[in-house]
């Protein structure tokens, strides 16, 4: 460590394991909004969740048929590439062992796409085995439209843009193909524990 | 890395930084940088502000706005003097960026210290002696508040640019711009209509963009043509 920023001390929390803060990251209480584009506002009844692309046979659920398949309540620490770490961040949603388990698959990766336009790139195998939902409720409440609501992607152990805001539906995919930010210079994987922020991490 | 050579007091709470730059790839109007304080131990804070230099500027400008609980901005705004160096990583971004290609009408809403990608834009815009029309609507809470406050007023003195400023919290005797919260009728009255497809570029604290965006897209303005930065108190 050579360089130092004369007179910076900074301002350590006390309070946040280390251990779960992952390297260029802070912890904050609040939960900051952060999206490239005005907030979609879907209708529920206009709203469904599909599975398309490289499967055996498209599924897609209304709202009701969606909020009717087996949920979780999971407790996990989020990361956003703009630094904030949020810890014990309460979600309740499908799992998506559950909906991928609806369609047969050989595909490795997934584009998952948003109302308003927004998509993002993942691994299918970072979906499976307990890694991620499409979480519908925040702290047991009603996932706000700001922070994705109805329903968003979580894909927690990833940076918090991978976990797409109003997300409705998953592309599965043969080849991989950059979603939204990971074409802006964004990390095309995004692991907060690799500081994967931008192109070439 | 940076070299700090100049800071300007741009408001109360708020700072440019001037950097001399070794080694810089130069940017778009738009984007952002990554700013990491290291303490003596080895303790590394990190965050972004957006760049106030245009393109073609000698000099690189960030303008940061203190905040009070911040960690990182109370350094940058207090701390922080001539001849000190800054790490810097970037540019960052590639969405919240105008250039002469993209065309227009370019509409753009600042809410507070969300003017500071715009003077970016519109030195750019000037730079390039774009043709495109532009017009910034600016809110502010009040005129002390208001940052570039002498270069945004030359600028409205100017035919190539429409520079319009709103305050919220009280305004001077004798001023003559707006003097109220950025509403559907501000809106409707100041930007070009949906006919025209302007590219609308919003960028303030969340509450004031999640206003603004949802109120044009009320409007009829087309959801894709709308990129908005959202910044919270984040330090």
């Amino acid at each position: 460590m050579s360089f130092v920023s004369r007179g910076f001390r900074g301002r350590r929390r006390e309070d946040a394991d280390p251990a779960r803060v992952p390297p260029g990251q802070y912890v904050t209480p609040d939960f900051p909004v952060l999206s490239a584009g005005p907030t979609p506002h879907t209708e529920l009844a206009d709203w469904s969740f599909t599975i398309r692309g490289a499967v055996d046979e498209e599924r897609s659920w209304t709202w009701d048929e969606f909020r009717a398949l087996p949920s979780e309540t999971v407790t996990r620490d989020i990361h956003c590439v703009t630094k904030w770490s949020k810890l014990d961040t309460v979600w309740t949603g499908v799992s998506l062992d559950t909906l991928l388990g609806f369609v047969e698959t050989d595909a490795g990766y997934v584009t998952a796409f948003s109302d308003g336009g927004y998509t993002t790139n993942l691994p299918v195998e970072d979906l499976r085995d307990g890694q991620a939902w499409v979480a519908y409720a925040y702290d047991e409440e009603e996932l706000e439209p700001e922070h994705g609501g109805p329903a968003r992607l979580l894909v927690p152990h990833l940076y918090f843009w991978k976990s797409a805001k109003w997300v409705r539906g998953l592309e599965l995919r043969d080849e991989d193909q950059p979603g939204f930010w990971e074409t802006y210079g964004y990390h095309n994987y995004g692991d907060p524990w690799r500081e994967q922020r931008y192109w070439g991490d | 890395m940076g070299t700090v050579v100049d800071l300007v007091d741009e408001t109360a709470l708020t700072k440019s930084i001037v950097l001399e730059l070794h080694e810089w790839q130069g940017h778009r109007a738009g984007q952002h940088v990554d700013v990491r304080l290291t303490a003596e131990d080895g303790y590394q804070a990190q965050r972004s502000y957006s760049i106030a230099s245009a393109p073609g500027d000698d000099n690189l400008v960030l303008t940061v706005e203190g905040l009070d609980d911040g960690e990182v901005s109370p350094y940058l705004v207090h701390e922080l003097r001539v001849g000190d160096s800054l790490e810097l990583r970037g540019p960052i971004g590639g969405y919240f960026v105008w250039e002469e290609s993209l065309g227009g009408p370019l509409f753009l809403v600042a809410g507070g210290s969300g003017v500071v990608p715009f003077r970016s834009m519109v030195r750019h815009h000037r730079a390039v002696e774009s043709t495109v029309p532009l017009r910034l609507l600016y809110s502010a809470r009040t005129l002390d508040e208001v940052i570039y406050r002498d270069e945004l007023a030359r600028l409205a003195a100017s035919e190539e640019v429409d520079i319009r400023l709103t305050l919220t919290r009280g305004a001077p005797a004798g001023w003559d711009g707006y003097r109220r919260r950025i509403d559907r009728e501000l809106l409707e009255e100041v930007s070009w209509s949906p006919q025209d497809r302007p590219l609308v570029y919003v960028c303030g604290p969340t509450g004031f963009v999640e206003i603004a965006a949802s109120t044009l897209v009320g409007l009829g303005h087309e959801p894709a043509r709308i990129r908005t930065e959202r910044f919270g108190p984040t330090g």
